[in-house]
């Protein structure tokens, strides 16, 4: 898992079925001093963040599985939300 | 699995639910020179590593599956599964 920082959302009403509901942010893949660290991307949010949140997520096929009922077709998934980060 | 060391810890109460009582570590993978690389990740510490530790990161979901002892698919990948006591190492 890895640390990024919430910069926008994307709405698309055209999509997979399996990612009905699935809410989509930009997300800026952040450092530990929560300095910019690769480019942006699209994620799939499944903790209904905001902008400027420092979150965790997920890449590869383990992003595809946050929901008991179904896979998403996401390889990245923002699961979890910063509240601090201790270094 | 690489190694790493431990540089701090996360703090987290909004997270899925596969993250329940689990402890988060920020972890900065090292060479085996000691010296720290690029990059940092957030892991589920399941041996209680502390800051400033040396540790050996897994990162595969089926592996973070197996011992988090989790019954399906998880947003899990990756995990501290050690904690090195000492390191020899002939890398220049």
């Amino acid at each position: 898992m890895k640390l990024g920082r919430v910069v926008g959302k994307v709405w698309a009403t055209a999509k997979d079925d399996q990612l009905n509901s699935v809410r989509l942010a930009l997300m800026q893949p952040v450092d530990e001093h929560e300095k910019p660290a690769g480019k942006i991307v699209v994620a799939a949010d499944t903790i209904n963040c905001r902008d400027g949140d420092i979150v965790y997520w997920v890449g590869g096929s383990e992003a595809t599985s946050p929901y008991h009922d179904r896979r998403i077709p996401s390889d990245v998934t923002i699961i979890g939300l910063v509240d601090k980060l201790n270094t | 699995m690489v190694l790493g060391r431990v540089i701090g810890n996360v703090v987290s109460t909004i997270k899925h639910d596969c993250y329940k009582n689990k402890k988060l570590a920020l972890v900065k993978p090292i060479s085996p020179d000691n010296k720290l690389k690029s990059g940092v990740q957030v892991a589920v510490d399941l041996v209680g590593a502390g800051k400033g530790d040396t540790v050996i990161l897994s990162s595969e979901g089926r592996a973070a599956e197996e011992l988090c002892g989790f019954s399906s698919r998880m947003p899990l990948r990756t995990l501290i599964v050690g904690i090195v006591d000492s390191l020899e190492s002939d890398v220049k």
